[in-house]
């Protein structure tokens, strides 16, 4: 049986029609609208290269059957930056060398964003580490990636501060 | 992954009726199921995709003192609301000290008491599992099991319940409601999940279509928010789960112990009240010896079931921890590195 589902993706809406139920939100990403930023690396939930934000929170797509989000809202790596503008986090990882393949970048930047909106580890090097611990990185730039982090909630910090001033 | 027919039932009871037949089986987040479908673990023939009901996704203070919470509230939500970490700060600890930030997004309540054993050999198909094949035996029996059941396990299976949440839950007397083919009905969680025996396919309570729909933690649970922590080794210290766990709860009145409550997770096939040791420690002064003796009583009748003797010490460990950090006093905020034993100040750097 076919279903229909409609999802708005990076902002634009746009409408499937799936003849199998068993395809998660990565695959669709990937094999559906060649949006293939969002990684596949252990495809079980384990390593982080999928994430994604569902209606604003950081997901593994890879355990997120898409007919089950139907009507969901998802920003992926490719709906980040504005233009040639770099997101912060973005411009933060090449600042920091947060990465060396490259392979889990952009499940660790969809977390970062996830989590400073999150606002539970603010600029608390150890908050980060622990609220990061589901991206894995085996090239282990775990370092360039949590200064990078700090960078980014430092810039957001700033800019709040300027906005409520 | 088996081809399988998905429904999205539009009422509790459609989804009821749609669950009730053979080879059916709920849809919540699918972070446990998704990954059982895709090893052949779980092999449905039909999903019950729950999550777009109505109404099971709050968290209701009720008049009597109780909190109901909704089975698909996210553990994440579930942990970010401050007044529910107010009053149940070890249930957030061990929220938070569970999965990955993006597991506990997605995950929910009613999904977390369900999820399946971590056992390598449920997992792996290739192996002899009497949980997912009943009668086919148990290899992890004489293979690796060092992480295996030390209380309440059988020859038929050492397997252990997986959840934190669960843990705090059960000491503080939670209940679940359910939905099933003959209306609403309500168990203490301490009577969901079963213990293995010669059946160990049969995980819990349950019959067919019944749909956990909310848990209820009691009036008198917020009275130990004053002295509640969680503690849990893990072998790594985020994202990983418990080799051996606690959560204590203390209500203490003019440096007497009113009343304790403790339960342990990773050493059974449930989530392990150990009601021995809460009794010895009522009406005592809170103190290193009382702790020890509820230690021994907790484990009294725990025994290794293979390379895991090492975790009933462990567990008499943390046990004696977990009160003692529990008497000292539930801390303001929850520590950087929640229910880790080796939490260091936080802001502090470690390689």
């Amino acid at each position: 049986m076919n279903h229909s589902i409609s999802l708005t993706v990076n902002g634009a809406r746009r409408d499937f029609v799936l003849d199998d139920p068993r395809v998660t939100l990565l695959d669709l990403l990937r094999e559906r609208l060649h949006l293939t930023g969002t990684k596949k690396g252990c495809d079980r939930g384990q390593c982080g290269a999928c994430t994604i934000l569902v209606d604003g929170k950081r997901i593994n797509s890879c355990l997120a059957l898409a007919i089950s989000h139907d009507g969901a809202d998802i920003l992926t790596i490719e709906g980040v930056a504005r233009g040639d503008q770099l997101h912060p986090v973005q411009a933060a990882f090449i600042a920091h060398d947060g990465f060396q393949c490259g392979f889990c970048t952009p499940g660790q930047i969809m977390s970062a964003i996830g989590m400073m909106q999150e606002a539970q580890a603010g600029n608390d090097p150890e908050r980060i580490r622990e609220c990061m611990s589901g991206n894995l990185c085996r090239c282990g730039a775990y370092a360039g990636i949590v200064d990078a982090v700090l960078e980014a909630q430092a810039g957001a910090d700033e800019s709040n501060q300027r906005r409520s001033a | 992954m088996k081809q399988f027919d998905y429904v999205r039932p539009a009422t509790v009871a459609e989804a009821v009726a749609a669950a009730a037949q053979p080879g059916a089986t709920y849809l919540a987040a699918g972070t446990n199921l998704l990954d059982l479908m895709k090893g052949g673990v779980s092999r449905p023939d039909r999903l019950v995709d729950v999550t777009h009901l109505d109404g099971l996704d709050q968290i209701e203070r009720l008049a009597d003192g109780s909190v109901r919470i909704g089975a698909l509230v996210s553990n994440a939500d579930l942990a970010h609301d401050a007044e529910f970490a107010k009053s149940y700060p070890a249930v957030v600890e061990a929220l938070l000290s569970g999965a990955s930030a993006q597991l506990r997004n997605a995950a929910t309540v009613g999904g977390n008491l369900l999820q399946r054993t971590r056992c390598a050999y449920f997992y792996d198909t290739a192996s002899r599992c009497n949980k997912r094949e009943a009668g086919s035996g148990c290899d992890a029996r004489e293979g690796e099991n060092r992480t295996h059941a030390v209380l309440g396990w059988s020859e038929s299976c050492i397997a252990t319940h997986p959840s934190d949440f669960c843990v705090p839950l059960v000491a503080l007397d939670a209940i679940v409601e359910i939905e099933g083919r003959n209306g609403r009905r309500e168990i203490a969680l301490d009577e969901l999940h079963r213990l293995p025996g010669h059946t160990p396919e049969r995980e819990s309570a349950l019959e067919p279509g019944d749909l956990i729909v909310a848990v209820r933690l009691p009036p008198a649970a917020p009275g130990f928010a004053a002295h509640a922590r969680y503690l849990k080794v893990r072998e790594r210290t985020s994202y990983a789960f418990a080799v051996v766990s606690a959560a204590a709860a203390l209500r203490i009145e003019n440096g007497k112990i009113a009343e304790a409550r403790l339960a342990l997770g990773g050493v059974a096939a449930k989530p392990w009240r150990a009601r021995a040791a809460e009794d010895v420690l009522r009406g005592v002064a809170p103190t290193a010896d009382a702790f020890q003796d509820a230690a021994w009583r907790a484990l009294a009748d725990a025994k290794p079931s293979g390379d895991n003797a090492y975790k009933i010490e462990l567990a008499r460990r943390i046990v004696v921890r977990a009160l003692t950090l529990a008497a000292a006093g539930t801390p303001a905020r929850i520590p950087a590195l929640p229910a880790s034993p080796f939490a260091s100040t936080s802001g502090a750097i470690h390689a």
